[in-house]
């Protein structure tokens, strides 16, 4: 079964993060997720990074992704623009790290070597820290970041088992219910 | 937002603690036109940054203290007991106090808990009993806003329903039924101080799943409610204003004023007719301490020696596995189903499948048993600490979640007069006073309480065929945040700090205000009773 990522999910994610919904329910361009108004400061390449960085970290049955994030991500740096300077940093370091070991940008490489190279720098080790070190901010600000949106999604959610994940204001409905399927 | 910290003019009363006793306090005389000063130590936080605050409570890499701001060399202490005592995890400073932290299970005392000495001739007996208390619990939870029901067997009377009804119980909560059922234990639902349906201009609950440490919605009561109501009723409230110390008058019968410290290096001192200290159950004798003086040698108020003396607290104990059905944890971030059918009689088995306890029920404290609907791993939390990605993580997420269940239990503590806050004169906060110190340290009775609640916990997983994974114990059970008997109320001026209004013996114009005037604690989530009692003590100020 193939899970499509909606604009719900991140709407629902940006609930999380303490983002504007501003930029997600204004109008936009949903066929790429570009949205409209100033509040993008990242640049494109950092929201391609973004996606692709996802596309290794989510289930390989997850659809959508790329509008996923990038509304995700708008609404997100929108409001905080010390964590946009963190998702542009990591993303930087990134492609240095890929660069310096493939030859070229994360964005440019295949699937598996997008894979190996996030495996090859250990950042599946490294605790998540803000403050930290390269690989560690890496972790927190793209690893976690797009694992906290799509886990605190309802799409997320129903991957593994439950339609209202903490983070999400799902109502008061879900937990008093059986299981569903 | 007050940004004039200077101190007013003219005080009749000066409220030291914005959590809900100061709170509560503060709105009930603001309302009866007395001029009030509240002096709050913490900041005011932002609303509009709890969902920021509850994304950082999601992410592994921010501690639980951070998401409220404690730790630091403001809130430094020393634990030097036979038990770390976990300060910072178990307070909030802020307008609102350390409700801005808790999870909001609020149940009134049961008419035991006001006289364990007469009865099972441990601790001492309330100078008051449950019927004084009756008219303010019903106060109290109007005025917090508590869903609930009528439906346990073993609580004390009331009066009239709840102000909300009851949250449904759980998916989690009808397979425990099950098996409750079978073993003859009675289960009922919890009082919570949280909407089930809007109420006091706050939303109804829209299942964040985050209550504890950060509910975004606004649905789980806090004390900042009553402070915008003392505000309303014009009482003044400053943020970031510590009381240092208080000071008193010659004859050593009255205090006299409040002396403060603001964010910019100032010190004021406030006046007032009547002052009250509402501080928590740390920080308020803590404060006295620092007060002391060639009267009060001791400590304000401290001719009875007990100022910091009988720290108690409830202990967790708890007992988890996993079935062989999806449990549908997490989807909420509070508890529907509990159990007091082991409160007052905590030995006696049930005819079919509790045992008896090996000791008699005067032997063991009283025990709460609570149906947890979070427990196991959230899937938000697998994802962040596994560390891996793709396929992989969300099989192992899946794997982790799902057929988790745990019945947990607050205990009660037996006072020991050993466990006490003083003031470590080795070390010093970030204005220079001695930090508290905590001894604290668990009785035979009360690990024998602990263990017999796993007794019960285990009959209970093994009635539902569980593969029991965890369980807390006497060994490393934890507090539960709850901070009492460090100014402890009772009549005997010799044995006691405040009387049972809540005036200090001592000082004719100094209240206290909160759990550290409970003489015995029970084993039930201590605000209901905290509110209470201060709206009592405001009806006598
Ligand atoms: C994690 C957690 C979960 C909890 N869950 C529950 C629950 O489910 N049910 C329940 O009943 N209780 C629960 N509690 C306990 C509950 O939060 C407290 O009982 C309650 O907040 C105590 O109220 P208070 O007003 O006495 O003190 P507090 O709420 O602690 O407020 C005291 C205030 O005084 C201020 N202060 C301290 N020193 C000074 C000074 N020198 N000058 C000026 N101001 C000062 C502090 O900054 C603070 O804001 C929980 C607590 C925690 C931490
Ligand atoms: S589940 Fe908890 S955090 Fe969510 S809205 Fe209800 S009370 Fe608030």
């Amino acid at each position: 079964m193939s899970h499509e990522l909606t604009r719900r999910d991140a709407m629902a994610a940006l609930s999380v993060v303490g983002a504007s919904l501003a930029g997600c329910v204004a109008p936009s361009t949903d066929s790429d997720g570009g949205t409209d108004d100033g509040e993008q400061s990242l640049t494109d390449h950092d929201r391609e990074t973004l996606s692709a960085v996802a596309e290794v970290l989510y289930p390989d049955d997850v659809t959508e992704i790329e509008p996923f994030v990038a509304r995700y991500v708008a609404g997100r740096t929108s409001d905080r623009p010390e964590h946009a300077t963190g998702i542009e940093d990591a993303v930087a370091y990134l492609d240095e790290y890929c660069r310096a070991w493939f030859d070229s940008e994360f964005t440019a490489l295949s699937a598996d070597d997008r894979d190996q190279a996030l495996r090859r720098m250990g950042v599946d080790e490294v605790d998540p820290d803000p403050a930290g070190g390269d690989v560690e901010r890496l972790r927190y600000y793209l690893l976690n970041d797009l694992l906290l949106a799509l886990y605190a999604s309802p799409t997320g959610g129903e991957l593994v088992g439950i339609e209202n994940p903490p983070g999400h204001p799902g109502g008061l409905v879900s937990y008093q219910r059986g299981p569903q399927s | 937002m007050s940004e004039d910290r200077t101190p007013s003019d003219r005080a009749d009363v000066c409220v030291i603690g914005a959590g809900p006793a100061g709170a509560l306090i503060a709105h009930r005389l603001a309302a009866a036109s007395q001029e009030v000063v509240v002096l709050e130590a913490g900041p005011r936080f932002d609303p509009e940054r709890r969902i920021e605050q509850m994304e950082d409570a999601l992410r592994p890499s921010h501690g639980r203290p951070d998401v409220w701001g404690m730790g630091g060399e403001r809130d430094a202490f020393t634990s030097s007991g036979e038990r770390h005592y976990p300060l910072n995890h178990s307070r909030v400073k802020g307008v609102g106090g350390s409700t801005l932290h808790w999870q909001g299970m609020v149940m009134r005392l049961h008419e035991r808990d006001f006289e364990v000495e007469s009865r099972d001739g441990v601790g001492t007996d309330w100078p008051i009993d449950y019927d004084e208390l009756r008219p303010y619990y019903a106060e109290a939870e109007a005025a917090l806003g508590v869903a609930g029901a009528s439906d346990n067997p073993f609580a004390p009377p009331r009066e009239k329903p709840h102000p909300m009804a009851a949250f449904e119980p759980s998916h989690s909560d009808s397979i425990f039924a099950e098996a409750c059922e079978s073993l003859g234990i009675t289960t009922h639902s919890v009082p919570n101080a949280r909407n089930s349906e809007p109420y006091d201009d706050r939303s109804t609950c829209v299942g964040y799943g985050t209550c504890k440490p950060v509910c975004p919605s606004g649905a789980k009561y806090d004390a900042t409610s009553h402070v915008g109501k003392a505000e309303a009723a014009g009482a003044r409230v400053i943020d970031r204003v510590p009381v240092q110390r208080l000071e008193h008058d010659d004859a050593g019968e009255r205090v006299t004023a409040a002396v403060y410290a603001t964010p910019d290096g100032a010190t004021h001192r406030q006046e007032a007719d009547q002052f009250v200290i509402a501080a928590g159950g740390v920080e308020t004798p803590r404060l006295l301490l620092l007060s002391d003086s060639p009267q009060y040698p001791d400590g304000l108020a401290n001719s009875s020696g007990l100022v910091g003396r009988y720290f108690t607290e409830h202990l967790f104990a708890g007992t988890g596995g996993v079935i062989e059905r999806p449990t549908r944890q997490h989807h909420v971030g509070f508890n529907t189903t509990e159990s007091h059918h082991f409160y007052d009689d905590p030995a006696a088995g049930t005819d079919s499948g509790v045992p008896p306890a090996e000791a008699d029920s005067a032997d063991i404290g009283a025990i709460k048993l609570e149906f947890l609907n979070y427990a196991g791993p959230s899937p938000v939390e697998t994802a962040l600490t596994d560390g891996g990605w793709g396929d992989q993580l969300r099989d192992r997420i899946a794997d982790t979640y799902g057929n988790s269940l745990a019945v947990g239990a607050l205990v009660e503590q037996t006072p020991r007069r050993e466990n006490r806050v003083t003031l470590d004169r080795s070390r010093t906060d970030d204005h220079g006073n001695p930090v508290p110190e905590i001894h604290w340290g668990l009785d035979g009775r009360t690990r024998r309480t602990i263990r017999r609640a796993n007794e019960i916990q285990e009959a209970i997983l093994e009635e539902l065929g569980a593969e029991i994974t965890w369980q807390v114990g006497p060994e490393n059970t934890g507090p539960a945040s709850h901070h009492m008997g460090t100014t402890r109320m009772g009549s005997d001026p010799g044995a006691s700090v405040v009387d049972h209004r809540g005036r200090t013996h001592d000082l004719s114009n100094l209240w206290i205000g909160g759990s550290s005037v409970f003489p015995t604690g029970g084993a039930m989530n201590p605000t209901l009773s905290i509110a209470a009692l201060a709206l009592r003590t405001a009806d006598r100020v």
